[in-house]
């Protein structure tokens, strides 16, 4: 569903990604992990055409991303930190957005009710607190039931309750059929979710694999400490 | 903020209008207000918004939207609600005291000075990734354009005082969209006599149609020109 071939990119002189070539099928979850810097939100921006690729191909359903803002009508986006116009109440963001995107979908409002949205749909976006947001912008990547879903750090600040809510829809999304991209530093998480582990080490592939893999290759018991044994030998 | 804006200039022409007792001369003193304060409300306000509405840009480029879209959206949005603001603030007393012909040069100028701004302001924070730099960056043009640039032009008279400089002055004034504004109302208001030399020649200028439409062209330009230079850097930001 999405092909990523020979992406390079820099910002001013640091490289952040370093020709980067791969294939996202459907009906799976990919977990982007490694340390901070290495480049995984800069990997999900690039295929949202929100950072520029300085040369590479991402072709996403068979539509070249260059100069094209189509295709991202097949993606769900949840950033790192979501702000909104802090005047706006959240029930006014959601009709706007269904305004913006102005299609005729069937609206998937199953984590706007679980994750009980509704008792906060009369309250401005400025008067929330950041769990709350959290949990706004993860319905909202659910809400269009795109086929590609991006999770950036989903689960990150949410309550433990959300963070199941959040974990079963993801699972439930898979089963769809649905292609599911995270990136994560919780690596029980990821051990539960992912069907596969891209890890990037100072923007380039370091592994690509699944989570048993990783560990017998690390010859590591838990995922957590296969991923600190990598990141140690690495020396970051 | 914008509610703010437009009271403060109500109360502010309403206040000049009414002490002057007199609108031409109001219109004067007003002129040098508007001249100040809507640049600067427009650039520094543009600027903060921007930084301010950049994490929803971000998340309004994850959509099937169009980044020039999105920037004209917020765009001729600010510039048409300043404009409003503006147009409500200073328009209403002027047109309560009979409004002359100035007036409404007076009221179109500031219109294009508030459009030009907002581009300036833009530009400004497309090319800055740091708020404070980008405000920084912001009344720097300010201050250039409002209070320096006089200075260097007065300063180029001052030294080739031995030249003619009457035609070179009056392309200088092409250079700074503040200086525009400033020469079509004044033209309007028939004081350029005061002016002597200069001002006779700006007066044959600037006060025929030819001149105005000169001095909107210039403004047009002022407008067009940074906005569109914006919306090409800003299609290759990176959020």
């Amino acid at each position: 569903m999405i092909e990523i071939s020979g992406l390079n990119k820099s910002f001013d002189k640091n490289l952040a990604l370093k020709d980067i070539n791969l294939t996202f099928d459907k009906g799976n979850i990919v977990a982007v992990m490694g340390p901070d810097g290495s480049g995984k939100t800069t990997l999900l921006k690039c295929i949202l055409g929100l950072v520029k690729q300085d040369n590479g191909d991402i072709t996403v359903k068979g539509i070249n991303t260059r100069n094209n803002s189509q295709y991202r009508e097949y993606i769900g986006y949840m950033p790192q930190t979501a702000r909104y116009p802090e005047n706006l109440k959240v029930k006014e963001l959601i009709a706007m957005l269904k305004d913006v995107k102005g299609d005729h979908c069937v609206y998937d409002n199953e984590l706007i009710e679980k994750l009980n949205l509704k008792s906060v749909y009369n309250k401005s976006i400025g008067t929330l607190s950041s769990g709350t947001k959290q949990r706004v912008s993860g319905s909202i990547a659910f809400l269009f039931g795109q086929e590609i879903i991006i999770l950036d750090e989903p689960t990150a600040g949410l309550d433990p309750v959300s963070t199941e809510i959040m974990k079963s829809k993801i699972l439930h999304e898979k089963e769809k059929g649905k292609l599911i991209i995270i990136t994560s530093h919780i690596t029980s998480e990821v051990e539960e979710l992912a069907d596969r582990v891209v890890f990037l080490l100072e923007g380039s592939i370091y592994a690509d694999t699944s989570v048993d893999e990783l560990k017998s290759k690390t010859g590591t018991a838990s995922l957590n400490s296969a991923v600190a044994r990598i990141m140690e030998s690495n020396g970051s | 903020m914008i509610i703010a804006y437009t009271v403060f200039l109500f109360a502010l022409s309403f206040g000049i209008i009414y002490l002057g007792r007199d609108v031409t001369k109001a219109i004067v003193s007003l002129l040098n207000v508007v001249l100040l304060f809507v640049p600067l409300i427009s650039i520094v306000f543009g600027t903060i918004h921007f930084y301010n509405s950049q994490k929803f840009m971000e998340m309004l480029l994850a959509l099937p939207v169009k980044r020039s879209s999105i920037f004209w959206a917020e765009y001729l949005g600010l510039s048409a609600s300043l404009s409003i603001g503006f147009l409500i603030g200073a328009g209403i007393p002027l047109v309560a005291y009979g409004a002359p012909p100035a007036a409404w040069y007076l009221l179109v100028s500031g219109v294009f000075l508030t459009f030009i701004f907002t581009a300036l302001a833009f530009f400004a924070s497309v090319i800055n990734k740091d708020k404070a730099r980008g405000i920084g960056f912001s009344l720097m043009i300010w201050f250039y354009l409002s209070v320096l640039f006089d200075g260097l032009v007065l300063l180029i008279d001052l030294l080739f005082s031995d030249y003619p400089l009457e035609k070179i002055v009056l392309a200088f004034t092409a250079l700074n969209p503040i200086d525009l504004a400033r020469v079509v109302i004044l033209m309007k208001l028939d004081i350029s006599a005061l002016m002597g030399y200069t001002g006779a020649l700006f007066q044959n200028f600037f006060g025929t149609f030819t001149g105005t439409l000169f001095s909107f062209g210039f403004l047009l330009l002022w407008t067009v020109v940074p906005a569109f230079v914006s919306l090409k850097i800003f299609n290759r930001k990176n959020f």
